[in-house]
């Protein structure tokens, strides 16, 4: 574990939690049940919230960002593309050393994962996860196949539209996030009740990539490029809180 | 009027039930992609303080034992510093205060091995009574759950976080049991009758 250069501190920006979704989404019958009812206690972020792990580049592995390889070394099956984009915070700030994480079902829809029983085989090629350490400007990028939609048990007929599971570590613990990216033109989108969570049509749209034509390689791959935002920090002259609140 | 040019965090979606696959692929037998899986352990050999377990369980509202969830816990060393980038300075080297704990895939029961951790100051200088924070994810969990292991044995009465917990009798959620010698007892309930404190921080 290394320290980063520019050492973050500050108070987290206030969580808007009428941006993310509802803990509590019909819709989507499991949340029904894991769920808090009571409300949550809200108060300003303390040192355990605005301190957090921080990951070294040492520690990542040639081939962690490129699923296609990573697994066997023979390539696995499906449309080849570059998930790429930048980690950054709610000043719009790029946020270097962020772990991101990646995990996805193959290009048929299939999950490496004995609770898996869906139709589509397994490709022998693919694992299914992969990670990597945001550069100095936040930049990050995976080479991958485009994973299937999948049905998922839920209401008779639902099926998860084509997506990559995120999870990202800011400088803060209280930054802690875990997102699904989409993609750009999938019809399955707005039929997806794991989508429907979100209350508001403008944090769904945060969640869907854009195909990237100048980032995709000719004859190779396509490319998807995808921002992940992290809870800001406040920065004040007045925000020397040692007399009281 | 000038306009806010802040961007809106991404917002959360959940783990979904293959979470294991992206961050503990070797505990669900998919190896060779990674030597190890992180967050082993928040300590290492030699690491100062009184060394501890913690075990327990996550419940859903339905009173089942969750054998799906994931759970984060970061934590301050014996003096209460923070790892990395605590502005106070630098943490004992052997306490790296982060674990990535999994339920027990037939159980449901996790276990934290670490060091009780110190007092953390409250934003205005008043100290928080030792405290691990948690992160839990699972599927139909739609944006992590962030909550706190205080324990038994110590003065929590004169926590700042604790007392802002209005329902008093709901501090007790909060409250790592004491089971044995430098052994503690902590369930996660998401939702219900005795339904854990979760914060938004
Ligand atoms: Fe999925």
């Amino acid at each position: 574990m290394t320290l980063s250069d520019k050492v973050e501190r500050g108070p987290l920006f206030f969580r808007d939690r009428d941006w993310h979704p509802a803990a509590y989404a019909p819709g989507y019958k499991t949340s029904m049940t894991r769920a808090p009812f009571r409300p949550l206690v809200s108060m300003g972020s303390t040192l355990s919230e605005e301190t957090g792990p921080a990951f070294g580049h040492s520690m990542i592995g040639l081939l962690d960002n490129n699923l296609i390889m990573n697994f066997t070394g023979e390539p696995a099956i499906g449309e080849r593309i570059i998930m790429h984009g930048r980690v950054l915070d709610e000043q719009g700030r790029g946020v270097p050393n962020v772990l991101v994480e990646i995990w996805q079902a193959n290009a048929g829809g299939r999950y490496r994962h004995k609770k898996d029983s869906y139709a589509a085989p397994l490709d022998p090629n693919f694992g299914g996860c992969g990670r990597t350490i945001s550069g100095p400007d936040g930049a990050y990028e995976f080479l991958t196949v485009r994973p299937g939609a999948y049905p998922w048990p839920n209401r008779v007929n639902d099926w998860r539209p084509m997506h990559i599971h995120i999870s990202v570590f800011g400088s803060g613990f209280g930054q802690r996030l875990i997102t699904q990216m989409y993609f750009e033109g999938d019809p399955l989108i707005a039929r997806c009740p794991i989508v429907n969570t979100i209350g508001q049509d403008k944090a769904i749209q945060a969640l869907v990539a854009p195909l990237d034509m100048n980032r995709a390689i000719p004859m190779d791959c396509l490319a998807y490029k995808f921002d992940i935002v992290l809870r800001g920090r406040r920065q004040s002259f007045f925000e020397n809180r040692k007399e009281g609140l | 009027m000038q306009e806010l040019d802040y961007l809106k965090e991404s917002p959360s979606q959940t783990a979904g039930p293959y979470v294991h696959i992206g961050l503990t692929p070797n505990k669900l037998g998919i190896e060779g992609i990674y030597p190890f899986d992180l967050g082993e352990s928040p300590i290492k050999e030699g690491a100062q303080g009184e060394a501890i377990t913690i075990i327990g369980t996550v419940q859903d509202g339905a009173g089942m034992v969750m054998r799906d969830a994931l759970i984060e816990s970061w934590q301050a060393d014996a003096q209460g510093i923070y790892p990395g980038n605590d502005p106070r300075g630098a943490a004992d080297p052997n306490v790296t205060g982060w674990a990535r704990i999994i339920a027990d895939f037939d159980s449901g029961e996790w276990t934290l091995k670490t060091i009780k951790p110190g007092r953390v100051p409250f934003p205005d200088g008043r100290l928080m009574a030792p405290h691990i924070a948690l992160w839990v994810v699972a599927r139909g969990i739609n944006l992590g759950l962030q909550t706190r292991i205080y324990f038994q044995d110590e003065d929590n009465e004169s926590c700042p976080v604790l007392q802002r917990i209005e329902h008093r009798p709901r501090v007790n959620t909060l409250i790592a049991k004491k089971t044995a010698a430098n052994t503690y007892r902590f369930d996660i309930v998401l939702q219900g009758e005795n339904e854990t404190v979760f914060f938004d921080m």
